[in-house]
Protein backbone atom coordinates (compact mmCIF):
# COMPACT_ATOMS: atom_id res chain seq x y z
CA UNK A 1 0.00 0.00 0.00
CA UNK A 2 2.47 2.41 0.79
CA UNK A 3 5.23 1.15 -1.42
CA UNK A 4 2.55 2.04 -4.20
CA UNK A 5 1.80 5.28 -3.12
CA UNK A 6 5.11 6.29 -2.91
CA UNK A 7 6.27 4.90 -6.53
CA UNK A 8 2.82 6.86 -7.74
CA UNK A 9 2.71 10.46 -6.50
CA UNK A 10 6.22 11.44 -7.77
CA UNK A 11 4.65 10.03 -11.12
CA UNK A 12 1.86 11.80 -10.82
CA UNK A 13 3.29 15.12 -9.63
CA UNK A 14 5.54 14.91 -12.63
CA UNK A 15 2.30 14.45 -15.06
CA UNK A 16 0.67 17.36 -13.20
CA UNK A 17 3.79 19.01 -13.97
CA UNK A 18 4.27 18.21 -17.53
CA UNK A 19 0.50 19.06 -18.26
CA UNK A 20 1.00 22.29 -16.17
CA UNK A 21 4.25 23.42 -18.31
CA UNK A 22 2.45 22.80 -21.54
CA UNK A 23 -0.42 25.00 -20.60
CA UNK A 24 2.31 27.99 -20.81
CA UNK A 25 2.14 27.71 -24.49
CA UNK A 26 -1.80 28.80 -24.18
CA UNK A 27 0.24 32.26 -22.71
CA UNK A 28 2.79 32.15 -25.50
CA UNK A 29 0.13 32.36 -28.58
CA UNK A 30 -2.33 34.56 -26.47
CA UNK A 31 -1.42 37.72 -27.65
CA UNK A 32 -1.63 36.51 -31.29
CA UNK A 33 -5.32 34.93 -30.73
CA UNK A 34 -6.81 38.31 -29.21
CA UNK A 35 -5.43 40.31 -32.58
CA UNK A 36 -7.23 37.61 -34.45
CA UNK A 37 -9.94 37.62 -32.28
CA UNK A 38 -10.76 41.20 -32.03
CA UNK A 39 -9.88 42.48 -35.33
CA UNK A 40 -10.66 39.63 -37.45
CA UNK A 41 -13.39 36.92 -35.59
CA UNK A 42 -15.60 39.71 -34.24
CA UNK A 43 -15.73 42.05 -37.23
CA UNK A 44 -16.32 39.13 -39.31
CA UNK A 45 -19.45 38.02 -37.12
CA UNK A 46 -20.54 41.48 -37.41
CA UNK A 47 -20.23 41.49 -41.07
CA UNK A 48 -22.90 38.64 -41.18
CA UNK A 49 -24.73 40.69 -37.99
CA UNK A 50 -25.01 43.93 -40.40
CA UNK A 51 -25.83 42.22 -43.04
CA UNK A 52 -29.57 41.80 -41.58
CA UNK A 53 -29.68 45.20 -40.67
CA UNK A 54 -30.55 48.96 -42.10
CA UNK A 55 -27.38 50.51 -40.62
CA UNK A 56 -26.73 54.14 -41.64
CA UNK A 57 -23.49 55.78 -39.99
CA UNK A 58 -25.29 58.25 -37.82
CA UNK A 59 -29.17 56.86 -35.84
CA UNK A 60 -30.09 54.13 -35.32
CA UNK A 61 -30.12 50.65 -37.05
CA UNK A 62 -33.28 48.55 -38.00
CA UNK A 63 -33.18 44.72 -38.22
CA UNK A 64 -34.46 43.85 -41.67
CA UNK A 65 -34.00 40.30 -42.20
CA UNK A 66 -32.57 39.60 -45.70
CA UNK A 67 -33.97 42.73 -47.37
CA UNK A 68 -30.42 43.60 -48.22
CA UNK A 69 -30.14 40.69 -49.98
CA UNK A 70 -33.05 41.02 -51.99
CA UNK A 71 -31.64 44.59 -52.82
CA UNK A 72 -28.64 43.09 -54.25
CA UNK A 73 -30.46 40.39 -56.83
CA UNK A 74 -31.82 43.96 -58.49
CA UNK A 75 -28.80 45.82 -57.75
CA UNK A 76 -27.83 45.68 -61.52
CA UNK A 77 -24.71 48.32 -61.03
CA UNK A 78 -23.27 45.76 -58.84
CA UNK A 79 -23.87 42.94 -60.76
CA UNK A 80 -22.09 44.57 -63.82
CA UNK A 81 -18.94 45.37 -61.24
CA UNK A 82 -18.60 42.10 -60.49
CA UNK A 83 -18.77 41.08 -64.07
CA UNK A 84 -16.39 43.32 -65.09
CA UNK A 85 -13.80 42.59 -62.36
CA UNK A 86 -14.46 38.46 -63.51
CA UNK A 87 -13.55 39.88 -67.25
CA UNK A 88 -10.60 41.78 -65.32
CA UNK A 89 -9.56 38.38 -63.58
CA UNK A 90 -9.74 36.49 -66.72
CA UNK A 91 -7.51 38.69 -68.89
CA UNK A 92 -5.07 40.02 -66.26
CA UNK A 93 -4.62 35.87 -65.42
CA UNK A 94 -3.97 35.00 -69.39
CA UNK A 95 -1.93 38.25 -69.57
CA UNK A 96 0.20 37.59 -66.35
CA UNK A 97 0.89 33.71 -67.20
CA UNK A 98 1.57 34.26 -70.94
CA UNK A 99 4.59 36.51 -69.65
CA UNK A 100 5.51 34.81 -66.14
CA UNK A 101 5.96 31.40 -67.48
CA UNK A 102 8.48 32.49 -70.29
CA UNK A 103 10.67 34.20 -67.75
CA UNK A 104 10.46 31.46 -65.19
CA UNK A 105 11.77 28.87 -68.02
CA UNK A 106 14.03 31.66 -68.91
CA UNK A 107 15.33 32.12 -65.22
CA UNK A 108 14.96 28.24 -64.41
CA UNK A 109 18.68 27.53 -64.11
CA UNK A 110 21.62 29.03 -62.92
CA UNK A 111 23.38 30.42 -66.06
CA UNK A 112 25.81 33.75 -66.19
CA UNK A 113 23.69 36.89 -65.15
CA UNK A 114 20.18 34.82 -64.31
CA UNK A 115 20.68 36.06 -61.04
CA UNK A 116 20.65 39.99 -62.30
CA UNK A 117 18.15 39.21 -64.54
CA UNK A 118 15.90 37.64 -61.97
CA UNK A 119 16.19 40.50 -59.85
CA UNK A 120 15.53 43.07 -62.63
CA UNK A 121 12.25 41.19 -63.53
CA UNK A 122 11.09 41.12 -60.02
CA UNK A 123 11.61 44.78 -58.72
CA UNK A 124 7.94 45.67 -59.74
CA UNK A 125 6.89 42.96 -57.82
CA UNK A 126 8.10 44.78 -54.58
CA UNK A 127 6.83 48.38 -54.84
CA UNK A 128 3.27 48.80 -54.13
CA UNK A 129 0.27 48.64 -55.91
CA UNK A 130 -0.71 52.58 -54.68
CA UNK A 131 2.95 53.72 -56.11
CA UNK A 132 2.63 51.61 -59.40
CA UNK A 133 -0.44 52.99 -59.71
CA UNK A 134 0.29 56.39 -59.57
CA UNK A 135 3.71 55.77 -61.43
CA UNK A 136 1.25 54.74 -64.40
CA UNK A 137 -1.25 57.45 -63.83
CA UNK A 138 1.54 59.50 -64.41
CA UNK A 139 2.74 57.63 -67.35
CA UNK A 140 -0.82 57.45 -69.05
CA UNK A 141 -1.18 61.40 -68.48
CA UNK A 142 -2.28 63.02 -71.76
CA UNK A 143 -0.27 66.19 -71.43
CA UNK A 144 2.26 65.50 -68.89
CA UNK A 145 2.59 61.63 -69.49
CA UNK A 146 4.86 59.55 -71.64
CA UNK A 147 3.25 57.37 -73.52
CA UNK A 148 0.44 59.54 -75.73
CA UNK A 149 3.25 62.47 -76.33
CA UNK A 150 5.90 59.62 -77.26
CA UNK A 151 3.69 58.33 -79.92
CA UNK A 152 2.49 61.79 -81.32
CA UNK A 153 6.27 62.61 -81.36
CA UNK A 154 6.92 59.65 -83.40
CA UNK A 155 4.35 60.37 -85.64
CA UNK A 156 2.25 57.09 -84.69
CA UNK A 157 -0.54 59.27 -84.23
CA UNK A 158 -2.13 62.71 -85.75
CA UNK A 159 -2.83 64.20 -81.83
CA UNK A 160 -2.78 63.26 -78.58
CA UNK A 161 -4.82 60.41 -77.43
CA UNK A 162 -6.11 60.13 -74.34
CA UNK A 163 -5.51 56.78 -73.29
CA UNK A 164 -8.02 57.53 -70.24
CA UNK A 165 -11.00 58.81 -71.96
CA UNK A 166 -12.46 55.48 -73.41
CA UNK A 167 -12.79 52.30 -72.51
CA UNK A 168 -10.47 49.75 -73.88
CA UNK A 169 -7.15 51.69 -74.24
CA UNK A 170 -7.50 52.61 -70.11
CA UNK A 171 -8.68 48.90 -69.59
CA UNK A 172 -5.73 47.73 -71.13
CA UNK A 173 -3.59 50.50 -70.06
CA UNK A 174 -4.14 48.87 -66.56
CA UNK A 175 -3.66 45.35 -67.73
CA UNK A 176 -0.30 46.71 -68.67
CA UNK A 177 0.51 48.27 -65.56
CA UNK A 178 -0.43 44.76 -63.69
CA UNK A 179 1.23 42.55 -65.76
CA UNK A 180 4.33 44.95 -65.35
CA UNK A 181 3.92 44.70 -61.78
CA UNK A 182 3.26 40.90 -60.97
CA UNK A 183 4.64 39.29 -63.54
CA UNK A 184 7.52 38.70 -61.68
CA UNK A 185 6.20 37.18 -58.35
CA UNK A 186 4.62 34.77 -60.41
CA UNK A 187 7.33 34.13 -62.48
CA UNK A 188 9.21 33.20 -58.92
CA UNK A 189 6.52 30.72 -58.13
CA UNK A 190 7.00 29.11 -61.35
CA UNK A 191 10.25 28.96 -60.93
CA UNK A 192 10.10 26.94 -58.14
CA UNK A 193 7.89 24.57 -59.68
CA UNK A 194 9.92 24.47 -62.75
CA UNK A 195 13.04 23.73 -60.46
CA UNK A 196 11.93 20.52 -58.14
CA UNK A 197 11.12 18.96 -61.71
CA UNK A 198 14.11 16.07 -61.59
CA UNK A 199 16.36 17.07 -64.46
CA UNK A 200 17.14 13.41 -65.94
CA UNK A 201 13.48 12.70 -66.14
CA UNK A 202 14.03 15.12 -68.64
CA UNK A 203 17.34 14.03 -70.16
CA UNK A 204 15.51 10.36 -70.25
CA UNK A 205 12.71 12.17 -72.31
CA UNK A 206 15.89 13.38 -74.42
CA UNK A 207 17.10 10.14 -75.22
CA UNK A 208 13.93 8.65 -75.64
CA UNK A 209 13.27 11.77 -78.82
CA UNK A 210 10.99 13.75 -77.24
CA UNK A 211 10.81 17.22 -78.66
CA UNK A 212 11.21 19.95 -76.47
CA UNK A 213 7.23 20.70 -76.84
CA UNK A 214 6.24 17.29 -76.35
CA UNK A 215 8.91 17.34 -73.12
CA UNK A 216 7.19 20.43 -71.71
CA UNK A 217 3.36 18.62 -72.33
CA UNK A 218 4.08 15.05 -70.87
CA UNK A 219 6.82 16.37 -68.33
CA UNK A 220 6.57 20.04 -66.88
CA UNK A 221 3.23 20.63 -66.86
CA UNK A 222 1.74 17.45 -64.93
CA UNK A 223 4.53 17.92 -62.48
CA UNK A 224 3.98 21.79 -62.27
CA UNK A 225 0.35 21.25 -60.94
CA UNK A 226 0.62 22.09 -57.74
CA UNK A 227 2.55 25.04 -58.55
CA UNK A 228 0.39 26.03 -61.65
CA UNK A 229 -2.28 25.85 -59.09
CA UNK A 230 -1.19 28.32 -56.58
CA UNK A 231 0.00 31.07 -58.96
CA UNK A 232 -3.12 30.57 -60.94
CA UNK A 233 -5.66 30.88 -57.27
CA UNK A 234 -3.42 33.86 -56.24
CA UNK A 235 -3.53 35.83 -58.93
CA UNK A 236 -7.36 35.00 -59.59
CA UNK A 237 -7.51 35.96 -55.60
CA UNK A 238 -5.78 39.10 -56.00
CA UNK A 239 -7.69 40.15 -59.28
CA UNK A 240 -10.89 39.46 -57.86
CA UNK A 241 -9.89 42.02 -54.94
CA UNK A 242 -8.72 44.56 -56.94
CA UNK A 243 -8.87 48.11 -56.19
CA UNK A 244 -5.71 50.57 -56.18
CA UNK A 245 -5.40 50.44 -59.56
CA UNK A 246 -8.93 51.41 -60.62
CA UNK A 247 -9.50 53.83 -57.87
CA UNK A 248 -6.08 55.67 -58.24
CA UNK A 249 -5.73 55.35 -62.24
CA UNK A 250 -9.37 55.65 -63.32
CA UNK A 251 -11.56 56.74 -60.58
CA UNK A 252 -13.93 53.58 -61.87
CA UNK A 253 -14.26 55.70 -65.01
CA UNK A 254 -14.56 56.07 -67.75
CA UNK A 255 -18.36 56.40 -66.91
CA UNK A 256 -18.32 54.07 -64.39
CA UNK A 257 -17.57 51.18 -66.91
CA UNK A 258 -14.19 49.97 -64.12
CA UNK A 259 -15.76 49.60 -61.28
CA UNK A 260 -14.59 46.15 -59.67
CA UNK A 261 -16.58 44.57 -56.65
CA UNK A 262 -14.50 46.14 -53.68
CA UNK A 263 -14.81 49.38 -55.41
CA UNK A 264 -18.40 48.83 -55.51
CA UNK A 265 -18.69 47.35 -51.92
CA UNK A 266 -16.03 50.32 -50.92
CA UNK A 267 -18.17 53.58 -52.47
CA UNK A 268 -21.60 51.72 -50.61
CA UNK A 269 -19.93 51.31 -47.66
CA UNK A 270 -17.79 54.66 -47.00
CA UNK A 271 -19.10 57.16 -50.02
CA UNK A 272 -22.74 56.27 -49.24
CA UNK A 273 -22.99 55.45 -45.74
CA UNK A 274 -25.42 52.65 -46.53
CA UNK A 275 -23.19 50.04 -44.22
CA UNK A 276 -25.39 47.43 -43.80
CA UNK A 277 -26.33 47.17 -47.33
CA UNK A 278 -22.58 47.28 -48.00
CA UNK A 279 -22.19 44.30 -45.46
CA UNK A 280 -24.61 42.20 -47.29
CA UNK A 281 -22.27 43.02 -50.63
CA UNK A 282 -19.18 41.90 -48.57
CA UNK A 283 -20.61 38.42 -47.63
CA UNK A 284 -21.48 37.85 -51.33
CA UNK A 285 -17.68 38.67 -51.90
CA UNK A 286 -16.73 37.01 -48.67
CA UNK A 287 -18.33 33.51 -50.18
CA UNK A 288 -16.95 33.80 -53.65
CA UNK A 289 -13.22 33.87 -52.26
CA UNK A 290 -13.79 30.83 -49.41
CA UNK A 291 -15.16 28.92 -52.27
CA UNK A 292 -12.09 29.99 -54.60
CA UNK A 293 -9.36 28.79 -51.34
CA UNK A 294 -11.66 25.63 -51.04
CA UNK A 295 -10.78 24.64 -54.74
CA UNK A 296 -7.40 26.12 -53.47
CA UNK A 297 -7.28 23.42 -51.26
CA UNK A 298 -8.54 20.86 -53.30
CA UNK A 299 -6.20 21.38 -56.36
CA UNK A 300 -3.47 21.52 -53.50
CA UNK A 301 -3.82 18.18 -52.09
CA UNK A 302 -0.95 16.10 -51.47
CA UNK A 303 -0.53 14.25 -54.77
CA UNK A 304 -1.26 10.46 -54.84
CA UNK A 305 1.74 8.54 -55.55
CA UNK A 306 3.26 10.22 -58.72
CA UNK A 307 0.18 11.79 -60.28
CA UNK B 1 34.25 20.74 -88.08
CA UNK B 2 31.73 19.67 -85.86
CA UNK B 3 33.16 21.10 -82.97
CA UNK B 4 33.64 24.53 -84.61
CA UNK B 5 29.49 24.02 -85.35
CA UNK B 6 28.79 23.35 -81.79
CA UNK B 7 30.81 26.23 -80.81
CA UNK B 8 29.10 28.87 -83.68
CA UNK B 9 25.64 27.35 -81.86
CA UNK B 10 26.50 28.19 -78.50
CA UNK B 11 27.81 31.96 -79.28
CA UNK B 12 24.56 32.61 -80.92
CA UNK B 13 22.53 30.75 -78.33
CA UNK B 14 24.16 33.08 -75.79
CA UNK B 15 23.78 36.05 -77.78
CA UNK B 16 20.06 35.54 -77.97
CA UNK B 17 20.08 34.77 -74.50
CA UNK B 18 21.42 37.82 -73.11
CA UNK B 19 19.98 39.82 -75.38
CA UNK B 20 16.16 38.47 -74.15
CA UNK B 21 17.15 39.05 -71.01
CA UNK B 22 18.65 42.67 -71.16
CA UNK B 23 15.54 44.13 -73.42
CA UNK B 24 13.48 42.48 -70.95
CA UNK B 25 14.83 43.80 -68.05
CA UNK B 26 14.88 47.64 -69.34
CA UNK B 27 11.15 47.00 -70.22
CA UNK B 28 10.63 46.29 -66.00
CA UNK B 29 13.11 48.35 -65.18
CA UNK B 30 12.42 51.69 -67.09
CA UNK B 31 9.11 53.04 -65.64
CA UNK B 32 10.58 52.57 -62.25
CA UNK B 33 14.35 54.61 -63.43
CA UNK B 34 12.20 57.10 -65.63
CA UNK B 35 10.09 58.36 -62.50
CA UNK B 36 13.24 58.76 -60.47
CA UNK B 37 14.91 60.91 -63.45
CA UNK B 38 12.23 63.33 -64.07
CA UNK B 39 12.17 64.08 -60.40
CA UNK B 40 14.96 65.85 -60.65
CA UNK B 41 13.62 68.23 -63.13
CA UNK B 42 12.90 71.72 -62.45
CA UNK B 43 9.08 71.99 -61.56
CA UNK B 44 8.58 73.55 -64.96
CA UNK B 45 9.91 70.93 -66.92
CA UNK B 46 8.58 68.28 -65.05
CA UNK B 47 5.09 69.16 -66.07
CA UNK B 48 6.14 68.76 -69.84
CA UNK B 49 6.35 65.32 -71.06
CA UNK B 50 9.43 63.16 -69.90
CA UNK B 51 11.22 63.17 -73.27
CA UNK B 52 14.25 62.77 -72.74
CA UNK B 53 13.83 61.50 -69.11
CA UNK B 54 16.87 63.06 -67.49
CA UNK B 55 16.55 66.80 -66.88
CA UNK B 56 17.63 68.88 -69.67
CA UNK B 57 17.31 72.27 -68.41
CA UNK B 58 19.17 71.67 -64.79
CA UNK B 59 19.89 69.57 -61.68
CA UNK B 60 17.17 70.73 -59.04
CA UNK B 61 15.50 69.51 -56.36
CA UNK B 62 12.17 71.43 -56.18
CA UNK B 63 9.78 68.26 -56.76
CA UNK B 64 10.66 67.18 -53.36
CA UNK B 65 10.34 71.19 -51.66
CA UNK B 66 6.61 71.82 -53.48
CA UNK B 67 5.95 68.04 -51.68
CA UNK B 68 6.03 69.43 -48.80
CA UNK B 69 3.91 72.58 -49.14
CA UNK B 70 0.57 70.32 -49.59
CA UNK B 71 -1.62 70.19 -47.33
CA UNK B 72 0.12 69.21 -43.84
CA UNK B 73 3.22 68.16 -46.08
CA UNK B 74 5.38 65.27 -47.43
CA UNK B 75 7.32 64.72 -44.17
CA UNK B 76 4.03 64.36 -42.11
CA UNK B 77 2.67 61.55 -44.27
CA UNK B 78 6.52 59.91 -44.26
CA UNK B 79 6.72 60.08 -40.60
CA UNK B 80 3.01 58.26 -40.48
CA UNK B 81 3.87 55.89 -42.72
CA UNK B 82 7.46 55.28 -41.05
CA UNK B 83 5.79 55.00 -37.46
CA UNK B 84 2.96 52.64 -38.73
CA UNK B 85 5.17 50.40 -41.09
CA UNK B 86 7.84 49.99 -37.69
CA UNK B 87 5.44 49.55 -35.09
CA UNK B 88 3.93 47.08 -37.49
CA UNK B 89 7.34 45.25 -37.70
CA UNK B 90 7.91 45.13 -34.17
CA UNK B 91 4.65 44.41 -33.27
CA UNK B 92 3.91 41.54 -35.80
CA UNK B 93 7.50 39.89 -35.05
CA UNK B 94 7.04 40.13 -30.78
CA UNK B 95 3.47 38.60 -31.42
CA UNK B 96 4.77 36.09 -34.10
CA UNK B 97 7.68 34.66 -32.15
CA UNK B 98 5.92 34.27 -29.07
CA UNK B 99 2.99 32.40 -30.98
CA UNK B 100 5.19 30.29 -33.31
CA UNK B 101 7.34 29.16 -29.97
CA UNK B 102 4.07 28.18 -28.25
CA UNK B 103 2.58 26.37 -30.91
CA UNK B 104 5.74 24.21 -31.65
CA UNK B 105 7.11 23.62 -28.71
CA UNK B 106 3.71 22.97 -26.70
CA UNK B 107 0.89 20.60 -26.46
CA UNK B 108 -2.36 22.64 -24.89
CA UNK B 109 -6.06 22.36 -25.19
CA UNK B 110 -7.44 23.79 -28.17
CA UNK B 111 -3.85 24.11 -30.14
CA UNK B 112 -4.66 23.26 -33.51
CA UNK B 113 -8.04 24.74 -32.88
CA UNK B 114 -6.12 27.71 -32.57
CA UNK B 115 -3.44 27.50 -35.13
CA UNK B 116 -6.18 26.90 -37.69
CA UNK B 117 -8.20 29.91 -36.40
CA UNK B 118 -5.54 31.97 -37.97
CA UNK B 119 -4.35 30.27 -40.62
CA UNK B 120 -7.83 29.91 -42.29
CA UNK B 121 -8.12 34.43 -41.78
CA UNK B 122 -5.94 34.15 -44.94
CA UNK B 123 -9.13 32.39 -46.76
CA UNK B 124 -11.06 35.52 -46.11
CA UNK B 125 -10.43 38.81 -47.89
CA UNK B 126 -10.38 41.79 -45.06
CA UNK B 127 -11.82 43.84 -47.59
CA UNK B 128 -14.91 42.24 -47.10
CA UNK B 129 -14.42 43.24 -42.89
CA UNK B 130 -13.29 46.98 -43.31
CA UNK B 131 -16.65 48.11 -42.11
CA UNK B 132 -16.96 46.34 -38.73
CA UNK B 133 -13.05 46.93 -38.17
CA UNK B 134 -14.22 50.89 -38.15
CA UNK B 135 -16.45 50.24 -35.79
CA UNK B 136 -14.69 48.05 -33.66
CA UNK B 137 -11.50 50.27 -33.79
CA UNK B 138 -14.51 53.54 -32.51
CA UNK B 139 -15.37 51.24 -30.20
CA UNK B 140 -11.65 50.75 -28.41
CA UNK B 141 -10.86 54.34 -28.96
CA UNK B 142 -8.75 53.73 -31.74
CA UNK B 143 -10.54 55.51 -34.39
CA UNK B 144 -8.62 57.67 -36.64
CA UNK B 145 -5.03 56.66 -35.12
CA UNK B 146 -1.97 55.14 -36.17
CA UNK B 147 -2.02 52.84 -33.47
CA UNK B 148 -5.82 51.44 -34.57
CA UNK B 149 -3.88 50.85 -38.45
CA UNK B 150 -1.06 48.83 -36.76
CA UNK B 151 -3.29 47.04 -34.67
CA UNK B 152 -5.01 46.11 -38.10
CA UNK B 153 -2.46 45.46 -40.25
CA UNK B 154 -0.20 43.23 -37.59
CA UNK B 155 -3.69 40.82 -37.80
CA UNK B 156 -3.32 41.14 -41.50
CA UNK B 157 0.40 39.72 -41.19
CA UNK B 158 -0.23 37.12 -38.48
CA UNK B 159 -1.10 34.03 -40.33
CA UNK B 160 1.81 34.20 -42.66
CA UNK B 161 4.56 35.12 -40.08
CA UNK B 162 3.17 32.76 -37.37
CA UNK B 163 2.92 29.91 -39.91
CA UNK B 164 6.64 30.92 -40.85
CA UNK B 165 7.78 31.34 -37.01
CA UNK B 166 6.01 27.54 -36.40
CA UNK B 167 8.23 26.08 -38.93
CA UNK B 168 11.59 28.10 -37.81
CA UNK B 169 11.06 26.71 -34.69
CA UNK B 170 9.78 23.36 -35.56
CA UNK B 171 13.37 22.81 -37.32
CA UNK B 172 15.29 23.82 -34.58
CA UNK B 173 16.54 20.00 -32.83
CA UNK B 174 14.57 19.71 -29.32
CA UNK B 175 17.96 18.07 -28.10
CA UNK B 176 19.41 22.21 -27.82
CA UNK B 177 16.31 22.83 -25.89
CA UNK B 178 16.95 20.14 -23.43
CA UNK B 179 20.51 20.93 -23.02
CA UNK B 180 19.75 24.49 -22.36
CA UNK B 181 16.90 23.07 -19.45
CA UNK B 182 19.62 21.30 -18.02
CA UNK B 183 21.82 24.17 -17.53
CA UNK B 184 18.57 26.04 -15.43
CA UNK B 185 17.20 27.95 -18.26
CA UNK B 186 13.89 29.19 -17.67
CA UNK B 187 11.15 29.49 -20.67
CA UNK B 188 11.60 33.10 -21.26
CA UNK B 189 15.58 32.88 -21.11
CA UNK B 190 15.28 30.16 -23.51
CA UNK B 191 13.54 31.35 -26.31
CA UNK B 192 15.24 34.68 -25.92
CA UNK B 193 19.25 33.18 -25.64
CA UNK B 194 19.02 30.01 -26.91
CA UNK B 195 15.95 29.69 -29.68
CA UNK B 196 16.11 33.42 -31.47
CA UNK B 197 19.89 33.03 -32.51
CA UNK B 198 18.17 29.91 -34.15
CA UNK B 199 15.37 31.03 -35.99
CA UNK B 200 16.74 34.55 -36.79
CA UNK B 201 16.83 33.86 -40.72
CA UNK B 202 12.87 33.43 -40.47
CA UNK B 203 12.04 36.68 -37.87
CA UNK B 204 14.26 38.53 -40.87
CA UNK B 205 11.16 37.12 -43.24
CA UNK B 206 8.38 38.08 -41.67
CA UNK B 207 9.73 41.62 -40.49
CA UNK B 208 10.68 42.25 -44.04
CA UNK B 209 7.12 41.24 -45.59
CA UNK B 210 5.19 42.83 -42.57
CA UNK B 211 7.35 46.16 -43.51
CA UNK B 212 6.47 45.88 -46.85
CA UNK B 213 2.91 44.99 -46.44
CA UNK B 214 2.47 47.87 -43.65
CA UNK B 215 4.18 50.80 -46.16
CA UNK B 216 2.51 49.99 -49.32
CA UNK B 217 -1.42 49.08 -47.52
CA UNK B 218 -4.10 51.64 -49.21
CA UNK B 219 -7.37 50.45 -49.32
CA UNK B 220 -7.43 49.89 -45.13
CA UNK B 221 -5.59 53.43 -44.62
CA UNK B 222 -7.80 55.38 -47.04
CA UNK B 223 -10.90 53.79 -45.30
CA UNK B 224 -9.65 54.19 -41.90
CA UNK B 225 -7.81 57.44 -41.48
CA UNK B 226 -10.01 60.43 -42.62
CA UNK B 227 -7.60 63.26 -41.06
CA UNK B 228 -5.72 64.33 -43.34
CA UNK B 229 -3.02 64.58 -40.02
CA UNK B 230 -3.40 61.11 -39.99
CA UNK B 231 -2.82 60.37 -43.78
CA UNK B 232 0.23 57.44 -44.85
CA UNK B 233 2.09 57.95 -48.03
CA UNK B 234 0.00 56.31 -50.67
CA UNK B 235 -3.63 57.86 -48.97
CA UNK B 236 -1.44 61.41 -48.92
CA UNK B 237 -0.41 61.10 -52.78
CA UNK B 238 -3.74 60.05 -53.74
CA UNK B 239 -5.21 62.68 -52.91
CA UNK B 240 -2.76 65.04 -54.52
CA UNK B 241 -2.93 63.13 -57.67
CA UNK B 242 -6.74 63.81 -57.36
CA UNK B 243 -5.99 66.99 -57.48
CA UNK B 244 -7.21 67.71 -53.70
CA UNK B 245 -5.04 70.54 -53.47
CA UNK B 246 -5.16 72.17 -56.77
CA UNK B 247 -3.96 71.83 -59.64
CA UNK B 248 -2.27 68.30 -60.07
CA UNK B 249 1.63 68.94 -59.43
CA UNK B 250 3.10 65.67 -61.57
CA UNK B 251 6.72 66.69 -60.57
CA UNK B 252 5.43 66.18 -57.34
CA UNK B 253 3.70 63.10 -57.63
CA UNK B 254 6.74 61.61 -59.35
CA UNK B 255 9.02 62.73 -56.30
CA UNK B 256 6.03 61.30 -54.02
CA UNK B 257 6.02 58.09 -55.89
CA UNK B 258 9.72 58.16 -55.29
CA UNK B 259 9.91 58.36 -52.04
CA UNK B 260 7.23 55.10 -51.61
CA UNK B 261 9.20 53.30 -53.96
CA UNK B 262 12.93 53.45 -53.10
CA UNK B 263 13.12 52.03 -49.24
CA UNK B 264 11.00 49.22 -50.87
CA UNK B 265 13.61 48.87 -53.55
CA UNK B 266 16.77 49.01 -51.08
CA UNK B 267 15.26 46.70 -48.53
CA UNK B 268 14.73 44.01 -51.48
CA UNK B 269 18.42 44.72 -52.87
CA UNK B 270 19.82 44.23 -49.71
CA UNK B 271 17.50 41.78 -47.95
CA UNK B 272 16.34 39.45 -51.40
CA UNK B 273 17.82 36.17 -49.99
CA UNK B 274 15.04 36.41 -47.21
CA UNK B 275 12.12 37.67 -49.83
CA UNK B 276 12.21 34.49 -51.48
CA UNK B 277 12.72 32.54 -48.99
CA UNK B 278 9.32 33.53 -47.59
CA UNK B 279 8.15 33.16 -51.12
CA UNK B 280 9.01 29.67 -51.31
CA UNK B 281 7.71 28.93 -47.80
CA UNK B 282 4.44 29.83 -48.99
CA UNK B 283 4.91 28.17 -52.53
CA UNK B 284 5.96 25.24 -51.39
CA UNK B 285 4.05 24.18 -48.41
Amino acid sequence: MTSIAATSAPARARRIGVSRRQWVGLLYVLPAVAFVTVFFVIPLGMTAWMSLHNWPLMGEHAFIGLDNYFAILRDTRFWNALKFTFYYTLIVTIAIFAVAFPLAIFIERPRPLTNLYRTAFFMPAVVGFASASLLWSWLLNVDSGLFSPAAYDLGLTERKVNLLATFQPAFWSIIAMVVWKVAGFTMIILMTGLQSIPQDLQEAAVIDGAGPFARFRAITLPLMRRTLALALILSVAGSILAFDQFYIILRGGPRNQTLTAVYWIFNQSFVSFKLGYGAALSMVLLVILVALSLIQLWLLRKPEGLD
Amino acid sequence: MAEAMSQHRKAAFSLARHSTGIIASVLFLAPIVWTVLSTFKPAQEARQPPLPPWPTTGFSVENYQTLNTFGDGLWASAQNSIYVSVMTVLLSVLVSVLAGYGFSRFRFPFRDFFFILILSTIMIPFQSILTPIFLVLTKLGLHNTLTGLVCVYVTLQLPFSIFMMRNAFDAVPREIEEAARMDGANNVTMLVKVMLPLVWPGVVTIALFAFLGAWNEFLAALVLMTDQSKFTLPVMMTALQSGRFGAIDWGAVQAGVTVMMVPCLILFLALQRFYIRGLMAGAVK
